[in-house]
Parts: structure tokens; C-alpha cells; sequence
């Protein structure tokens, strides 16, 4: 079974990497761009039966920084 | 005075902290493996090295803070005993939840290697105690991901609580605060970006370090 871990950086937590490509974007002629963040996808691949509170324990345990990440789950 | 170097897969500073520690306490410290499950009786100090544990896979410092040693360093830290996390070994004490807040990629993006000057701010951990406080010291910085970054709350809090130890004399990182190194409520906690350790002989061209290994050799010897 598939799951996935889709992880961003909290609003107002500043995102370098993010600003980063927003202003590579705008020197492609992007210009709509109004903000970039940047986060990270895991996917995993569990056993049948692994719940989304277990995902999220996962996230709160290691995938995610909770002090500067937020976290989604999602079974396939 | 007893010491412990923790060595992770990737760390890459454990040595010249070693020799530091050696030198300075007269005794060569323990060079422990991140899969220990237990620490040695009796330590005086365990430090955490600079390097890039785990190749900063996930985030800096994020699966070394995972280790088996750490659950023995947690409760170590918790007895009273200092920890010292410089560099990545900050990351890990952040990502340990031993010390607040995070270290993120630097503001400007680019890795910081050279020369910084630090303002010591609290003197009352065994950490700075012999430094003079708003005293400007130089000590190196090498990092990706040293930039500091909390809540309002937890800021105002570090700062309240005399728990800022250094801060940046000049910009860096994008720091909150211009923090380079925090400690714990309790004081014997201290992680920081700056390396003490390559600083401490006159053949490094300076010695500004040397007074942290000092300080504490003279509260715990």
C-alpha cells in the first residue's frame, strides 16, 4: 500500500530556497509568480492496514521539524 | 574531567575536537559510536561534533538525533551533565529536542566558511563563564544550514532566560536574533555554529576557544 508525507515549511517561517526559485522564475518571465515555498514529498510503502494516525506519527517523529514544518498524510 | 566525543556517520570534526579536549584537559576523551546504546559512567562532558552526519539526509542533524546514544545523551542531559553540540552537533541537539528551535538553510543560501566575530552574551552557563560578557571574540564558522530560527515566544524566552550564549557581531546566516549558540533553561546544554575547537592552540593564529574548554574544566575538575 502507498502513502505519502507531503511536508511544508509553516506560514511566516522564512524559506530561502523558496525565494530563491520564485526569483529564478522571474527572470525566466514568469512574472504571475507572486511566492514560492519549498517543502518535500516522502512516499512510502507500508502495510495494508497502516492507519493515517500512524503516518502522522511518523511525521511528528522524524519526517517533519514540527517547530518549523507542517505535515499532510495520505493513503493510496 | 572525564569526556565523550559521539562520532556519527558523517561527522568530520571529531577529531580536532578530540585534540582540543585532550589538550586542554590533559586526558584523551572517549570516542564513542553513535550506535552505543549506552554512554560510560562517570562523563564530565559529551560532545557533539561538527560534520554532516547521515550526509544532512532529511534534514541536518535529523537522523543522527534519532540515534540509539541520544536517548542516553537525552537522559544524561537531563541529570545535569553538559552536552556541547557545535556546528552539526547543534543541528542534532535542535532536532533532539534538547535545546529550541531549528537551524535552517543559510539566508543567503550560500555555505559560510571563514572567520565571524561573536558577541558573548550569557556568562552564566559553564560554557562562557570565562568569558566577559558583551565581550567580541573571533571564531570560524563552516555551515549550509545555520540559520536560526524560532517563535516570537521561544526568542523572547531565550532571551528573557539568559540563555543566548553567542550572538553574531555581523551577518551571517539570516539568524533570528543574530543567535549563534543557545543554551538549555538549566545552563548545561549549549549548541552552537561557531567551532571553539579550531581555535584553541597558537599554531590555529588565535585561541578565543580555548576559554569554553576552560571554563568548564574549572567548574567540573
Amino acid at each position: 500500500m502507498k502513502a505519502r508525507v507531503t511536508i511544508s515549511l509553516k506560514p511566516g517561517v522564512l524559506d530561502p530556497q523558496g525565494r530563491a526559485i520564485h526569483h529564478a522564475l522571474e527572470g525566466l518571465g514568469f512574472g504571475q509568480v507572486a511566492d514560492v515555498r519549498m517543502g518535500r514529498v516522502i512516499e512510502l510503502d507500508v502495510a495494508d492496514g497502516t492507519t493515517e494516525e500512524q503516518l502522522a506519527d511518523m511525521a511528528r517523529k522524524l519526517l517533519a521539524n514540527t517547530v518549523i514544518e507542517n505535515f499532510r498524510v495520505e493513503l493510496a | 574531567m572525564k569526556t565523550a566525543v559521539v562520532v556519527f556517520p558523517g561527522s568530520n570534526c571529531d577529531r580536532d575536537l578530540a585534540v582540543a579536549l585532550r589538550d586542554i584537559t590533559g586526558v584523551a576523551p572517549a570516542m564513542l559510536w553513535h550506535d552505543d546504546p549506552e554512554l560510560p559512567e562517570g562523563l564530565d562532558l559529551i560532545a557533539l561534533p561538527g560534520g554532516f552526519s547521515h550526509g544532512d539526509y532529511l534534514r541536518s542533524g535529523a537522523i543522527a538525533a534519532r540515534a540509539p546514544i541520544m536517548r542516553a545523551v537525552s537522559t544524561a542531559a537531563a541529570r545535569g551533565t553538559p552536552v556541547l553540540g557545535i556546528c552539526n552537533g547543534f543541528q542534532i541537539l535542535t532536532e533532539a529536542g534538547l535545546l529550541p528551535g531549528a537551524l535552517m538553510r543559510n539566508a543567503g543560501l550560500d555555505f559560510v566558511c571563514r572567520d565571524v566575530a561573536l558577541e558573548v552574551v550569557a556568562t552564566s552557563s559553564p560554557f562562557t563563564r570565562a568569558y566577559q560578557a558583551g565581550g567580541i571574540i573571533t571564531i570560524p564558522v563552516a555551515h549550509h544550514d545555520g540559520n536560526f530560527q524560532a517563535d516570537d515566544a521561544t526568542l523572547d524566552r531565550l532571551e528573557q532566560q539568559g540563555q543566548v550564549a553567542f550572538r553574531y557581531a555581523e551577518e551571517v546566516n539570516g539568524s533570528a536574533r543574530a543567535i549563534a549558540g543557545i543554551t538549555n533553561q538549566a545552563g548545561n546544554v549549549l549548541g552552537m555554529m561557531p567551532h571553539p575547537e579550531r581555535v584553541v592552540e597558537p599554531a590555529h593564529g588565535r585561541t578565543d576557544g580555548r576559554r569554553l574548554f576552560e571554563g568548564l574544566l574549572a567548574v567540573i575538575a
